[in-house]
C-alpha cells in the first residue's frame, strides 16, 4: 500500500523498518524532518534511542560509539554539519564501522543557503576527511528511492563494515511522493567477531584505527583497498534510459535526473538520439558503462545543480575519448528541460 | 604461602609504553583493580583517547575501543544508550577532554550519561611534545608557553571538575592526586565508587586525577612529585563536588 510521505519522514521510517533504531543528529535545514521524525518513533521502540547531540561532530561520534556494539545506527545532516563529520567518518571507515550517514545538500559554500544543491559531491565522493578511505556514496532520485536506498545503505555497510551515505539533495527531502514502505527489515549480519558488547566468554575486542609502524599502516591500507576494490566490481548501480542508440549521453543523477528525462523525452521528438546515465551509486562510479557509451556517443553532457562537480568522473570515465560538456544550476534553481535541450542542441 | 598481591586480571602483562614517573600505568591498574573487585570486566568497554594514552587498550583485557581527540564521552554515550548492560569508561587527558573535547564533555556530562569518565590532569599535552594544556598553569613554561603560561594571551587554566559541579545531571565528580599513598588510595576509592554508581544505574560520574609528567615538566619523577604539591595541588584543589550518596557534601 503506498502512502504519501516527505522524503526526509520516508527515510527515517525505511531506517527504523531496517533495524536502525537508534539516531543522533543535531538540527540543519532542510533536513529537520528527519531528525523529529526520530524524535517521536524511537523513544516508543524498545532499544530505540534519539538523541539530539551538541554538534555535528559528537553526532557522528556517537553513531561510531553505537556501531561499535553491532547496532544499527546513523545519523543525519546538510552540508555545513556534513563538513563537520567527515573526520568522524573518517575514523568510521578507519576502525571499518558499518554507519549511514544522510546528507541532504543544500547551496554553498559557506553558510549558503537552505535551497537544494548538488555541489557536495566532491565531499562525498572524494573523501572528505583524512586520509585513505573510501565512502560508498547512494544517490536517490525519488521518494521511494530515498527508502529503497537507505535500506540497501545499512546493507552494504553491514556488508562491507564501511560507513555509506545517502546522498540526496534538498528536494527530495522536502517533496512529497508516493512510496511503498518496505516491511521490517532485520539486520542479518553477525557482528559478534569484533562488536564491543563485554568480553564475556572471549578475549577482549578493540576496534581502532591507528598503527603506529610504517609496514603495520600500509599493509591495513591495503586491506581497505581489497574491499573498496571488491565494491567497485559488485557494487556499482547507475539506470541507462533510451541508450542503445544514444548519440548524446546526458548523465545526471538525483532530482536533475527527473528533468534530464524529459529532456531526453523531448530531444527524441525533435529526432536527436540522446539518452541518459543515472549513477544510483555515486561512488563506486559506473565507469565501466560510460566508458562503453563512448563509442557510440557523439559527446557527453554532464548535468548537475553545482559549478561541475560529478562532471569530472564523467571525464575519466570517458578517458577523453569524447568531448565531455556541463551544465548546470546553482544557488538552488533547478535547471528545466528546455534549458537542458538547449544546453544540448547548443554543442551540436 | 598465600598470595597477597597480584597483578589484576583486566590488566594484562604488557609492560607500559610510558615514561619512568607517569601517572598513567598508576592509574591503568587502579582502573583494572576496580573492574575486578566488582566484577565488571565482561561488562566493561574501554575508550582510549588521542593522547599519551591512545594504546591504554594494549593493557586492559576488556573490550576497547580508540575515540578520535576529544569524542570519548560522544563515542560513550554512543556505546552505552546502543548497550546499557555495558560499563563504559571514557579515559582521557586533559588536552583531548579539556580543549578538543570541551563540547562533548559538557553535553555528557548535562545529559547525565550513565559513564563513568577517568581525567588525567597533567598540565601538558604530552604525546606531541609538552605544549600548552587548557590546564598549564599560569608562569608555567611549556613547548608553546615558553615564556611561561601568560594570562594576559593565553588566559588561565580551566577547572573541569568544578565547572561540571554546575550542572545538575551529574552524580559524582572527584579530584585526586596522585602525589602520595593516601591520595592513591583515595584515587582508587574513587574510581572504584564512580563504576559501582554506574552499576546501579545512577549517572554519569566523573573523577579528576591530578598526575606527574616529568619528561614533559622537564623534572625528575622525585622532583615531578614536588612540583604537583607546591603548583598543580594548590591550583587544583582536591575533594567531592558532587555526590549522590551524600548529598550534602560541597566542596
Amino acid at each position: 500500500m503506498k502512502v504519501l510521505m516527505k522524503g526526509n519522514e520516508a527515510l527515517s521510517e525505511a531506517a527504523i523498518r531496517a533495524g536502525a533504531t537508534l539516531y543522533f543528529g543535531y538540527p540543519i535545514t532542510p533536513q529537520n524532518e528527519v531528525g523529529e521524525y526520530m524524535s517521536r518513533r524511537l523513544p516508543t521502540i524498545p532499544g530505540g534511542a534519539y538523541i539530539q547531540a551538541e554538534t555535528e561532530v559528537a553526532a557522528i561520534n556517537m553513531v561510531y560509539g553505537a556501531v561499535c556494539t553491532g547496532r544499527r545506527a546513523m545519523t543525519s545532516s546538510s552540508s555545513p554539519g556534513i563538513s563537520l563529520m567527515t573526520e568522524g567518518i573518517s575514523y568510521l571507515a578507519g576502525a571499518e564501522l558499518p554507519a549511514v550517514v544522510v546528507s541532504i545538500m543544500r547551496a554553498g559554500p559557506g553558510l549558503g543557503n537552505i535551497n537544494p544543491e548538488q555541489a557536495d559531491y566532491f565531499q562525498a565522493t572524494k573523501g572528505g576527511g583524512h586520509g585513505s578511505y573510501r565512502l560508498v556514496v547512494l544517490a536517490p532520485a525519488s521518494v521511494q528511492e530515498m527508502t529503497d536506498l537507505t535500506v540497501l545503505a545499512f546493507d552494504l555497510a553491514d556488508k562491507y563494515r564501511n560507513p555509506v551515505m545517502v546522498a540526496a539533495d534538498g528536494n527530495l527531502g522536502q517533496m512529497m511522493e508516493p512510496v511503498e514502505l518496505c516491511e521490517t527489515y532485520p539486520n542479518r549480519h553477525d557482528h559478534s567477531e569484533w562488536a564491543v558488547t563485554g568480553a564475556k566468554g572471549r578475549k577482549g575486542h578493540t576496534i581502532t584505527s591507528i598503527y603506529l609502524e610504517a609496514d603495520a599502516m600500509e599493509e591495513y591500507i591495503h586491506k581497505l583497498y581489497r574491499k573498496y576494490d571488491a565494491i567497485e566490481r559488485d557494487e556499482t548501480r547507475y539506470e541507462e534510459y533510451l541508450t542503445s542508440d544514444a548519440e548524446v549521453v546526458i548523465v545526471a543523477y538525483g532530482i536533475v535526473s527527473r528533468v534530464v528525462r524529459s529532456a531526453v523525452e523531448a530531444l527524441r521528438l525533435d529526432g536527436v538520439k540522446a539518452g541518459m546515465v543515472r549513477p544510483i551509486t555515486l561512488w563506486p562510479y559506473p565507469k565501466a558503462a560510460l566508458r562503453k557509451l563512448a563509442e557510440q556517443a557523439k559527446f557527453f553532457l554532464a548535468c548537475e545543480m553545482s559549478m561541475g562537480q560529478m562532471v569530472e568522473d564523467v571525464q575519466l570515465s570517458v578517458e577523453g575519448r569524447r568531448p565531455v560538456y556541463f551544465y548546470g544550476r546553482q544557488g538552488g534553481n533547478v535547471p528545466t528541460p528546455a534549458e537542458v535541450v538547449a544546453a544540448v542542441k547548443q554543442r551540436m | 604461602m598465600p598470595k597477597v598481591f597480584e597483578r589484576p586480571k583486566s590488566l594484562n602483562d604488557k609492560p607500559f609504553h610510558y615514561c619512568p614517573g607517569c601517572g598513567h600505568g598508576i592509574v591503568h591498574r587502579m582502573i583494572a583493580e576496580a573492574i575486578d573487585e566488582l566484577s565488571l570486566a565482561e561488562k566493561t568497554v574501554l575508550i582510549s583517547p588521542v593522547g599519551c594514552s591512545v594504546f591504554a587498550y594494549w593493557y586492559f583485557e576488556t573490550d576497547n575501543v580508540q575515540a578520535a581527540h576529544g569524542r570519548a564521552p560522544a563515542v560513550g554515550t554512543g556505546l552505552k544508550r546502543a548497550n546499557p548492560e555495558s560499563i563504559v569508561i571514557a579515559y582521557q587527558g586533559d588536552g583531548d577532554l579539556a580543549s578538543s573535547g570541551t563540547a562533548e564533555i559538557i553535553h555528557a556530562a548535562a545529559r547525565g550519561e550513565n559513564f563513568t569518565v577517568v581525567f588525567i590532569n597533567n598540565a601538558i599535552y604530552g604525546m606531541t611534545g609538552g605544549q600548552m594544556a587548557p590546564t598549564t598553569l599560569v608562569g608555567q613554561a611549556s613547548s608553546t608557553s615558553p615564556y611561561g603560561r601568560d594570562p594576559k594571551f593565553a588566559g588561565h587554566p580551566i577547572h573541569v571538575s568544578e565547572m561540571l559541579a554546575t550542572l545538575k545531571a551529574p552524580r559524582y565528580i572527584e579530584r585526586t592526586s596522585l602525589n602520595n599513598v593516601a591520595n592513591l588510595t583515595r584515587t582508587k576509592r574513587a574510581i572504584k565508587k564512580a563504576l559501582d554508581l554506574q552499576q546501579k544505574g545512577e549517572g554519569f560520574t566523573f573523577i579528576e586525577v591530578l598526575a606527574p609528567c616529568p619528561t614533559n615538566w622537564g623534572v625528575d619523577p622525585n622532583e615531578a612529585i614536588d612540583w604537583m604539591e607546591s603548583h598543580l595541588m594548590p591550583e587544583f584543589p582536591l575533594g567531592v563536588f558532587r555526590d549522590v550518596t551524600k548529598p550534602e557534601v560541597k566542596s
